[in-house]
């Protein structure tokens, strides 16, 4: 490998650290009484794969190697997975993670642009991140970069599919044939208020996207290594923008959030609740 | 100055030039529009560096996204469209993606103010200015002609942070006919005087020192500054207006509420309590008719501001 990531780890590495986000996630929940973790727990394979898999060309030590691919977090508001998936990368030591959303910290509630290193957006405004990975495309493309450099991946969520400004994205990264985008669905079903399919539906979900002219794969979000390989696959088209459907659990590793996703949206476990999801994650349950 | 710049012009019409000059100069700019380039002059740029612009279509929302996007790659970037639209369209995008990430973006607010005319009401951006200046991080100016407009685009790009640049769309008096005075944050006092300040941003600097002149001739000295940063404010320059002339008039093309009066009556508030009026839109939306017609009906005359400014003497 010429570029400065790691090399992609076996099955067993990747389902171990999987883990290892999980209990920073709830971990993280826990400690500040708040945070998000339904959705940052449906999407743990998806930053799996994207830091650990071989996927996303990244350099810890380097966080603004200007040949990096980026990794956009849209839905906002999933931080635990993203703090968890960066310390597990290296970026920053995860002794800080107890510090998440507390007075001072650099683990803010919401995505805030290189807080820590790493963070390419700020966000938790829902539906901007496809917007800035059009901008960087086009900027890449000004700058010259080799097509298999600066890939650009973007974590929507099926909620936030509700704004309109993603599909004016939609359309034109289409329009500019950004190849160097991938969006991830993380199709997890649920939204703040409930069901996405009571609330607003959005199926078919990848028809929309091909209509829109996006190369669209649909995968076990909970497979990490089918999670890795249609995301290797999405890095590879450059002909046009891939999105990777994700379906997937809200709440996924920890039964009680599972089984009552709606109540696990915007909340952090009590001690007893940690208790139990953390020895659920470890037995690796779902 | 040559002959033909002292002409009437729109402040608008600075900006597709100066694109091209900056892009001419090898600054790395990239330059975004959203359907309204001929209006916004974002085609001039498209026409000589076609790769440094892009049209998003009718999508204000995701060109400001895609204008921090490109940012973030090192460019600097202007994005234009009319002021009702931008920020209208897109305040959370501005608020988020430019303001709260300090992304080096010019936002080109052509066609503000109720001079847009026959359009009307919803084309007649009269609010944008309380939105921009209650942003940390923005920059706000207002340009009252297009020699003025010309030195701001310019000085922009040599800058990092955001900006919120606002057009007219009006054909208007060169007021700086010896070539311009802008500084980012400092008011250009035009004329001194003695018993008032008259304060003016944009297209009502050239009626207010025409109401200079009235005042002048019933004996009352009026100093007059143009305020074209309402962000950062000049809180000098009000300060020694407020302690030499001990009277304060706002001139502005906005609404009386959150705009440039608004903004000096705090400081004012805050520092030196000083009798103090408002010539601006009264609260109130505008309408269709031609863009002189409408300054009439809704008081942003050069009448109005003597009017406005016996009252702040009298309350001396």
């Amino acid at each position: 490998m010429t570029t400065p990531t790691a090399p992609a780890a076996d099955t067993d590495a990747l389902l171990d650290v999987c883990k290892r986000i999980r209990r920073h996630i709830v971990g993280m929940t826990h400690a500040a009484q708040s945070g998000h973790p339904g959705g940052s727990l449906s999407a743990t394979e998806i930053f799996a794969a994207l830091y650990f898999g071989g996927v996303a060309r990244h350099d810890p030590t380097n966080p603004q190697w200007d040949r990096r691919d980026r990794v956009i977090l849209s839905k906002g508001h999933a931080t635990p997975v993203v703090y968890a998936t960066l310390a597990e990368a290296g970026y920053f030591d995860a002794e800080l993670i107890p510090s998440f959303r507390s007075l001072g910290t650099e683990l803010q509630g919401h995505v805030i642009r290189n807080k820590p290193a790493g963070v390419e957006m700020s966000g938790g405004a829902l539906g901007m991140g496809l917007s800035f990975a059009v901008g960087i495309a086009l900027g890449h493309q000004l700058n010259g970069l080799p097509d298999d450099e600066g890939q650009i991946f973007v974590v929507v969520g099926d909620g936030e599919l509700n704004e309109g400004q993603n599909w004016e994205a939609i359309m034109s990264a289409s329009h500019f044939g950004l190849h160097r985008i991938t969006a991830i669905v993380d199709r997890n079903h649920f939204q703040n208020d409930g069901p996405g399919d009571e609330i607003m539906r959005i199926d078919p979900v990848g028809d929309k996207w091909a209509a829109f002219g996006w190369g669209v794969q649909h995968v076990d979000g909970h497979d990490v290594t089918a999670v890795r390989d249609a995301l290797l696959n999405a890095r590879a088209c450059t002909d046009r923008p891939q999105v990777v459907i994700c379906e997937t659990v809200k709440g996924r590793g920890v039964s009680f959030m599972a089984e009552n996703p709606a109540a696990w949206h915007g909340k952090g476990p009590t001690d007893e609740q940690l208790a139990q999801a953390l020895e659920e994650i470890e037995a690796g349950l779902s | 100055m040559t002959t033909s710049t002292a002409l009437p012009a729109a402040t608008r019409e600075a900006y597709g030039p100066a694109l091209v000059k900056l892009a001419e100069a090898g600054h790395d700019i990239v330059a975004l529009d959203a359907d309204l380039s001929a209006s916004t002059g974002g085609n001039k740029l498209a026409a000589s560096f076609p790769d440094r612009w892009f049209t998003v279509g009718a999508a204000e929302a995701n060109m400001i996204s895609i204008a921090a996007g490109l940012a973030s790659t090192g460019k600097t970037v202007f994005a234009a469209s009319f002021a009702v639209f931008m920020p209208g369209h897109c305040f959370d995008q501005i608020r988020v993606h430019i303001a709260q990430q300090r992304m080096n973006v010019k936002l080109i607010a052509s066609h503000g103010g109720i001079s847009v005319g026959e359009d009307g009401a919803s084309a007649q951006a009269i609010e944008d200015l309380a939105l921009m200046t209650s942003l940390p991080a923005m920059n706000v100016v207002v340009p009252c002609d297009v020699v003025e407009a010309d030195a701001m685009i310019r000085q922009s790009a040599e800058d990092n942070e955001p900006w919120y640049i606002r057009l007219g769309r009006p054909k208007l008096p060169v007021v700086y006919t010896n070539g311009p005075s802008f500084r980012l944050g400092q008011a250009h006092q035009l004329r001194d005087g003695a018993d008032l300040t008259l304060i003016a941003c944009g297209l009502m600097v050239e009626p207010t020192l025409r109401a200079a002149d009235s005042l002048a001739a019933e004996g009352i000295s009026a100093r007059v500054l143009n305020m074209s940063t309402l962000k950062p404010l000049d809180d000098d320059a009000i300060i020694h207006a407020a302690d030499e002339t001990g009277a304060i008039v706002c001139v502005e093309e906005h609404n009386v509420i959150g705009g440039l009066g608004s903004a000096v009556a705090r400081m004012l508030a805050l520092h030196r309590p000083t009798p103090m009026e408002q010539v601006g839109i009264n609260d109130s939306f505008g309408q269709s008719g031609p863009w002189q017609a409408l300054l009439d009906k809704y008081g942003l005359t050069s009448a109005s501001v003597v009017a406005a400014a016996r009252r702040a003497v009298a309350r001396k």
